[in-house]
C-alpha cells in the first residue's frame, strides 16, 4: 500500500467521522448549523483527497478531465443558484429534487461500471454484479420517485392520489420484469439490454408508487426516498470498491429510515398505510 | 468470499447501526433540516462520479460520467447550501440581530 493510498484511507476515515458527528449535532436546534458545517467539511476533504487519487492513478484521459471538470462546474452552479434563489416555502421540493439527482448519480455510477467491466467475459465479480443490480434498481426508483414528489409539492402534478384502474396488475407486472431482468444480469446473460430494461422498469415503478400517494404525505415519502438513495450510494460503493461511499451511504440509509419513521409518527400515520397510497385529497397539503 | 468483501460488509453493517443510533429524539421542527442534511451527505456519490472518470474512455462512458458529475455536484453543493439556509432560521433572536 503506497503512501498516497494510506493518506486517502485516513482522510476518508476522518470524513466519515465528520459525517457521524455532524448528523449527531443535527439533533438539537442549538448545534444544528454547526453540525451541517462539520459534515460539509468532511465532504470537502473527501472530494479533495479523491482528486489526489485521480491524479495519482494517472489513467484519466484529457477528455475525462474536461468532462469531469465541466460536469462538476455545471452541477455546482445549478445547485448553488437554486439553493439561494428558491423561496423558503419551496424548500421541500428542492430537497426532493437534489435527492432525485443524487439517486440518478448513484444509478449512473453503477451503470458505467457494469457497461465498462461487466457483460459476457467481463471482469466484474458476481458480488459486484449483485451490487450493480441493487444500485441501479434503488437509484432509478429514487430518481423518478423524487422527481414526482417534487412536482407534487410544487403543484405541477395534482396532489391527490392518482389511482389508475388495474394499478395492482401493472405494479405486479413491473415487479416481474424487474426480477427477470435482475436475474439475467446476475446470471451474466444479456448484459446491456437487461440493464436497459431494469432501468426503464425501475423508473416507471418509482413514478407509479409516488403518484398513488397524496400530497400531504409527500414529506415522509421524500424522506423515505432519501434513505433509498443512501442505500443506492452504499451499493455503488460496493461496485467500485470505495469505503467512503459505503460508510456515508449506509449512514444516510439508516438515519434516513429512522427519520422517516419519526416523521410518520409525528403525523399519526403508519408508513405502510402511506406507501399503499390512496389517502387524502391533497388539498390540505402542507 | 474475498477478504475485501468481508471487510466492506463489516463496514456497511456497522455504519447502518451507527446511522440508527445517531438519530435520537429529534424535535419535529428539525425533521426537514435533518432530512436535508442527510440528503447532502449522500451527495458523497460525487466521489463515485470522480472515480468512474478514471476508467471512462468511450463516448458512452464519458456521457455517463458527465451526467453523473453534474447530478452529484448539484446534490452536494445545493444540499449543503439549502440546509444551511434552513438552519439560519434557528438562530437565537440576538444572533440574528447581530448578523443584520
Amino acid at each position: 500500500m503506497s503512501a498516497v493510498d494510506v493518506l486517502i484511507r485516513l482522510v476518508y476515515l476522518a470524513a466519515a467521522a465528520c459525517f457521524v458527528i455532524g448528523l449527531h449535532l443535527m439533533n438539537s436546534p442549538g448545534t444544528a448549523r454547526r453540525g451541517n458545517r462539520v459534515s460539509g467539511l468532511g465532504m470537502a476533504a473527501a472530494v479533495a483527497v479523491t482528486l489526489v487519487l485521480l491524479i495519482d492513478s494517472g489513467t484519466v484521459t484529457t477528455t475525462g478531465w474536461i468532462v469531469l471538470g465541466a460536469g462538476i462546474l455545471i452541477g455546482s452552479i445549478a445547485g448553488l443558484y437554486s439553493a439561494r434563489a428558491v423561496p423558503m416555502t419551496a424548500m421541500p421540493q428542492l430537497v426532493s429534487l437534489f435527492n432525485a439527482v443524487g439517486g440518478g448519480a448513484a444509478a449512473l455510477v453503477g451503470m458505467h461500471d457494469f457497461l465498462r467491466f461487466g457483460g459476457a467475459g467481463g471482469t466484474l465479480t458476481m458480488t459486484a454484479t449483485v451490487a450493480v443490480t441493487l444500485d441501479v434498481l434503488i437509484g432509478a426508483v429514487a430518481f423518478s420517485g423524487s422527481l414526482v414528489a417534487s412536482g407534487k409539492l410544487q403543484g405541477w402534478i395534482p396532489g391527490h392520489p392518482m389511482l389508475f384502474p388495474g394499478r395492482a396488475v401493472l405494479n405486479a407486472a413491473l415487479a416481474v420484469v424487474i426480477v427477470a431482468a435482475a436475474g439475467l444480469l446476475i446470471a451474466g446473460r444479456a448484459g446491456g439490454p437487461a440493464l436497459a430494461v431494469l432501468v426503464l422498469a425501475a423508473l416507471v415503478l418509482g413514478v407509479l408508487i409516488v403518484l398513488a400517494i397524496g400530497g400531504a404525505d409527500m414529506p415522509v415519502v421524500v424522506s423515505l426516498l432519501n434513505a433509498c438513495t443512501g442505500v443506492a450510494v452504499a451499493m455503488a460503493g460496493f461496485v467500485i470498491g470505495n469505503t467512503m461511499l459505503i460508510i456515508a451511504g449506509a449512514l444516510v440509509g439508516a438515519s434516513g429510515g429512522i427519520l422517516t419513521k419519526l416523521m410518520a409518527d409525528a403525523m399519526n400515520r403508519s408508513l405502510t398505510a402511506i406507501l399503499i397510497g390512496g389517502f387524502g385529497t391533497g388539498d390540505d397539503a402542507g | 468470499m474475498s477478504p475485501e468483501l468481508l471487510t466492506d460488509l463489516t463496514i456497511f453493517l456497522l455504519s447502518v447501526l451507527v446511522g440508527f443510533e445517531v438519530i435520537s429524539k429529534v424535535p419535529a421542527t428539525l425533521h426537514t433540516p435533518l432530512m436535508s442534511a442527510a440528503n447532502a451527505i449522500h451527495g458523497v456519490i460525487l466521489v463515485g462520479a470522480m472515480v468512474i472518470a478514471v476508467s471512462a474512455e468511450t463516448p458512452l462512458g464519458y456521457a455517463l460520467a458527465l451526467v453523473a458529475a453534474v447530478f452529484a455536484a448539484m446534490n452536494v453543493v445545493g444540499g449543503y447550501a439549502v440546509t444551511d439556509r434552513m438552519l439560519q432560521m434557528f438562530r437565537r433572536p440576538a444572533e440574528r440581530a447581530d448578523a443584520r
